[in-house]
């Protein structure tokens, strides 16, 4: 059960988890550069790893925006 | 910041506990040294902050969305890709039209795809697709500078390997795989590479 925070609190939270969000965005982009470029250059065997884990890192943004959103209900 | 000496309306009818009714202003000072429409109008600054931060990850995770999206246009591309047919094999030109140091462009596999071949010595020939692996310019051979030049941003790959030697092309230039049988070149597949 999600406890209530203040709303300092909750400002602390959303810039902490604002903070883990860009870097994964940012890993996301670093990995789609690396996948374009193999693709292009023929080598298919990081295609799959790179889709999966870039799908891994959108379900954890998405996670962590749903929990903002719970957070500010309460 | 708290403002003790006229608390805004905010203050009183936000319906917020008193630990949480923070009221500041986005100069930091009191409400009563705010100009009037800022009284008038009060914003609850910390929640306003909240919000917009909050809608900025929102976008960072839609962004997300789209990475992901391009990754998994990336995988559908490879698998159209691999189950595209064997590329044909196809004449290109007869020796005795192409003599050492003479440059020969035709299309292959598809029609689009437009290739140079090279005859950089009696017995060596070379042949590569044209496009520039920056942004698909057509490259030009340079015989006595030994290398194929790109024009729109200057990029330079070495005439015998295709491989870039300067400017922004990373990548080296896809090679046509070439058999040469009773006097004819042929071309008989593309290896794109790293």
């Amino acid at each position: 059960m999600m406890r209530t925070f203040s709303r300092q609190q909750k400002m602390t939270i959303v810039y902490g988890i604002l903070c883990i969000v860009l870097v994964i965005v940012v890993l996301q982009l670093w990995l789609i550069t690396a996948t374009m470029n193999a693709f292009l250059g023929d080598q298919e065997s990081v295609i799959l790893p790179a889709a999966i884990a870039s799908t891994v890192c959108f379900l954890m943004n998405a996670g962590l925006l749903r929990y903002v959103y719970l957070m500010e209900r309460r | 910041m708290n403002d003790t000496k006229k608390p805004s309306p905010l203050g009183r009818d936000s319906g917020l506990s008193p630990q949480s009714s923070v009221l500041t202003t986005p100069d930091g000072r009191p409400y009563h040294d705010q100009p009037q429409w800022r009284n008038d109008f009060p914003i609850d600054w910390p929640q306003d902050e909240l919000v917009a931060r909050r809608d900025f990850t929102k976008f960072l995770v839609l962004t997300s969305l789209a990475f992901v999206v391009g990754q998994a246009w990336i995988f559908v591309e490879n698998v159209r890709r691999k189950r595209r047919a064997v590329p044909p094999v196809r004449k290109i030109a007869r020796l005795a039209d192409v003599p050492v140091g003479a440059a020969v462009t035709f299309a292959y596999p598809e029609p689009h795809d437009d290739c140079l071949l090279v005859r950089i010595a009696e017995d060596r020939f070379v042949a590569y697709g044209q496009k520039c692996t920056h942004l698909s310019c057509a490259v030009t051979p340079r015989l006595a500078e030994n290398c194929l030049f790109c024009p729109c941003h200057h990029g330079v790959f070495d005439l015998a390997t295709g491989v870039p030697t300067a400017g922004p092309p990373r990548r080296p230039l896809p090679r046509v795989v070439l058999e040469i049988r009773d006097g004819t070149i042929y071309a008989k597949g593309v290896e794109v590479r790293t």
